[in-house]
């Protein structure tokens, strides 16, 4: 089987860990003997964290990456993205103007690979995949010249990323085509399944829910997993992703504060950046506890699993999260790991603490106990650990081509 | 001649409420009274009076039919706390004479593993309880510490003994004796009785009175766990076939224990899988043929005599496939809660506070311990029978944020004697 793949990464942008997600998939097909070309833009081709050269350097064959030349990354680093980010906050919208125009690009250009791609016979592929908003007018397009039918991939929704404020009806609209278009729906979690139902009015026989996952090999090697964690009296609790709305660092904050009253001997450490960075900042302070909540900024590659693996919790507060990769991490690091209920994540991973993101109290309550009960965090470590570890992008993967080929074979019902 | 024996457990743990680490030292409120109260209500409405209702109207329309049940004391003060028409119709049950009552531990709990004295006790209360409830077992008890093999042996003779999630060991079996009962009940599992059938009645090892029934684990589980399994090749199990395999037991054996919990009716099978109108016609399709009959545990023992000895050196349970402790202790948590509660017997009992001792009680209810098993867990499964967390470790939580409230009300309670002490010394 050949598909045409879709994909994106620009790290303001990756909310759903859509990179991690393609990179996974990318992986996962590829080893289960699916032959892709993935066009991506050409920023995440040279420099993404899952782009191109990781591909290239974990020998992943039958991969073919296909970057697409863009006038915006000439002058915008990811990084500088996120300051030009930060700089539109307080208009509008979330996206700047020339992303929108970016995504026009990538769809024309879309439409021009499809056609080369497929080749004179019409073998080149059998399939198109596109994974989130930004590829769906490319998905859409390469559908129209090609013929082939298209799926597409829900990692987040317009409704999560905006925490259902203000949604963007731009993006808002071509989610809602591209589902309308796809032959096919993949939602990595039933919990975005459901949304895609109530705010898109997807029928539900078209969805199928591919959990994301996590390979053991994903964990780059920093020496071994019983080391890292602080041996003295004071307890180390994280909280890693991007400081914004839809991830809920303030219900984290205001649950430090009450954390903090039953046990002052814990630490916070926040690694992250995002638009909520000042705000959260100044919470801190003002609650008074500035001392005990510490800002690690933003974290790459191994920086990530030694900030997960010197923690002794992590939590993941967020206000909506489609799947939420990040506690799968922390569990292969062996640190336990609190989540909110509003995650599709949970629906892997049981062997760990749930929360209402609203809910400070028991939000606390449930740091605290996972310190102040040893006997509780060594089970929750074991168990989640076996859990996870039972996990692989491969398996996900074939859930896809389970959907790949109900779609080739014009059964789009009954899944 | 095959003697059916019926024995019901009928038990509702109080559950404790979502406890926070916050309100350690500040609340000593630990119930969820809500919860308690609507899942009795709710099985009450469902199972226990529709269920005693049918059991009457048998009694009354077969005067070969018996039944027994195994009430925990945890249940029954509820019951007159909440739902006195439920222990009204079980009073109703009594006065036919054919109805017999079993004894347990009072709070349903794993005192025979942590604690022999506390076990003893507990037992006693609840002998106590069901006498005064069910004018059985005329004897009065008292509390006392450890001196219990004297004053346990003139618990009341006739009556049949079991323990909590049919526990059972060589050990249970020897202390039953010395308490002065004449039979215990066990499950009748396959590594227990090889290749020995349960429609026998044995005796424990190195036992000189007592009697031992086993569960036939096969019959019971066909109406308490596959009675509406549409995947299971009988289904659906009539009363009719079921008299049938009852009446296979003649010649290979006397009695067919049919051991299982009471919510089984109504409850855990629906009233729309039939299982009522099953238990309507059952007595009928057994006595259908003329050599089958019902009996309590205490008829079959004064009519049996044992077969022959059987040992069981280690605790066999009737819980989940293994039939062990796993589902109460198999992970640390449940061990450390476990180790925890009972340490504090001790104190517990001379701080001199009835309510503190009862809280403590309380808090020794196997299903505590069971909501905590990891087991299975992520496969979605069983524990969660009338279970209030999502979580074993939500369970675990609650349970160890209320035990250190307890701990800090004996450290209380302790200074307060030390005080008292002090100021008596120093008034001379």
């Amino acid at each position: 089987m050949k598909v045409l793949m879709f994909g994106w990464e620009f790290p303001p942008m990756n909310t759903g860990g859509l990179g991690t997600a393609c990179y996974g998939l990318t992986k996962g097909l590829s080893q289960n003997g699916v032959s892709i070309t993935l066009v991506l833009p050409q920023a995440a081709a040279d420099t993404g964290r899952f782009g191109f050269l990781k591909i290239r350097n974990a020998n992943i064959s039958n991969v073919k990456v296909k970057p697409v030349k863009s006038a915006m990354v000439a002058y915008m680093s990811p990084s500088d993205y996120e300051q030009y980010m930060l700089k539109m906050k307080g208009r509008k919208s979330i996206y700047g103007q020339n992303l929108f125009e970016e995504v026009e690009r990538f769809a024309r250009q879309a439409a021009i690979i499809a056609k080369e791609e497929l080749g004179e016979k019409g073998e080149g592929f059998d399939i198109i995949h596109a994974h989130d908003w930004m590829t769906y007018k490319a998905g859409m397009a390469a559908k129209r010249v090609s013929g082939k039918p298209l799926v597409v991939h829900v990692h987040a929704t317009e409704f999560d990323r905006t925490g259902g404020l203000g949604a963007n009806e731009y993006v808002y609209g071509i989610e809602k085509e591209g589902m309308e278009k796809a032959d096919a729906v993949i939602a990595v979690s039933g919990y975005t399944r459901q949304k895609i139902m109530e705010n898109y009015g997807i029928p539900e026989s078209k969805i199928r829910v591919v959990h994301n996952a996590i390979d053991k090999d994903d964990i780059p090697w920093i020496g071994s997993l019983d080391h890292g964690k602080s041996s003295g009296s004071t307890k180390t609790v994280l909280y890693l992703g991007r400081i914004t709305l839809q991830k809920g660092p303030d219900y984290f904050v205001a649950a430090a504060k009450k954390a903090l009253e039953a046990d002052p001997n814990i630490r916070f450490i926040i690694a992250g950046s995002g638009d909520m960075e000042p705000r959260i900042i100044e919470k801190a302070a003002e609650l008074g506890i500035g001392h005990n909540v510490l800002f690690a900024g933003f974290l790459r590659d191994e920086e990530i699993h030694k900030a997960y693996r010197m923690a002794d919790l992590y939590v993941m507060p967020s206000v909506s999260e489609p799947f939420g990769i990040t506690p799968l991490e922390a569990v292969m690091n062996q640190t336990p790991v609190i989540i909110s209920k509003q995650s599709g994540v949970k629906e892997v991973l049981k062997h760990c603490l749930q929360v209402d993101f609203w809910d400070i109290d028991q939000m606390a309550n449930k740091m605290v106990a996972a310190l102040k009960y040893g006997e509780m965090h060594s089970e929750l470590q074991r168990n989640s650990y076996e859990e996870v570890s039972k996990l692989s992008w491969s398996k996900s993967a074939q859930g896809c081509i389970e959907v790949y080929s109900n779609v080739i074979g014009g059964m789009r019902t009954g899944w | 001649m095959v003697s059916v024996c019926f024995y019901f457990q009928v038990h509702q743990p109080v559950r404790l409420r979502p406890y926070t680490v916050f309100e350690i030292g500040k609340s000593n409120s630990y119930f969820d009274e809500q919860k308690n109260r609507e899942i009795l209500d709710r099985v009450a409405k469902k199972c226990y009076l529709p269920a005693n209702a049918i059991m009457l109207e048998l009694l009354d329309k077969h005067p070969e039919f018996r039944v027994s049940y195994s009430i925990s004391g945890v249940a029954l003060e509820q019951f007159m706390r909440h739902e006195p028409k439920v222990l009204d119709s079980f009073k109703e049950l009594a006065r036919t004479g054919r109805v017999e009552f079993l004894d347990e531990t009072y709070h349903h709990s794993l005192s025979f593993v942590y604690s022999k004295p506390e076990f003893i006790e507990q037992v006693r209360l609840h002998n106590r309880l069901i006498r005064n409830l069910f004018g059985k077992s005329p004897q009065v008890f008292r509390n006392t510490e450890l001196i219990y093999s004297n004053e346990v042996a003139a618990i009341a003779e006739k009556k049949v003994f079991r323990n909590t999630e049919l526990i059972y060991s060589n050990e249970v079996a020897a202390i039953a004796e010395k308490m002065g009962y004449k039979g215990v009940l066990a499950e009748g599992a396959d590594h227990v009785l090889e290749w020995r059938s349960p429609n026998f009645v044995y005796k424990p090892k190195g036992a000189r009175k007592i009697s031992l029934l086993f569960k036939n684990y096969r019959l019971s589980d066909d109406v308490a766990f596959r009675f509406s399994e549409r995947s299971w090749s009988e289904w659906p199990l009539t009363a009719e076939k079921f008299g049938n395999w009852i009446s296979k037991a003649n010649g290979n054996g006397n009695i067919v224990n049919l051991f299982m919990d009471y919510e089984t009716f109504g409850e855990h099978q629906w009233p729309e899988t039939g299982i009522f109108n099953f238990l309507k016609k059952l007595p009928e399709e057994i006595l259908k043929h003329p050599d089958n009959g019902f009996a309590t545990p205490s008829d079959i023992i004064r009519t049996h005599k044992p077969v022959a000895e059987v040992d069981v050196p280690r605790l066999v349970s009737w819980a989940d496939v293994e039939r062990d402790l796993s589902a109460w202790t198999g992970n640390s948590m449940q061990q450390s809660a476990l180790q925890q509660i009972y340490s504090m017997e001790t104190a517990v009992k001379s701080c001199g506070d009835a309510k503190l001792i009862e809280d403590w009680r309380m808090m020794q209810s196997s299903d505590h311990y069971y909501y905590m098993c990891t087991k299975w867990f992520a496969d979605g499964d069983v524990h969660k029978y009338f279970n209030p967390y999502d979580s074993p470790y939500d369970g675990f939580i609650s349970f160890m944020n209320i035990l250190n409230d307890i701990r800090e009300r004996l450290k209380k309670a302790g200074e307060e004697k030390a005080m008292k002490a002090a100021l008596n010394a120093a008034i001379g």
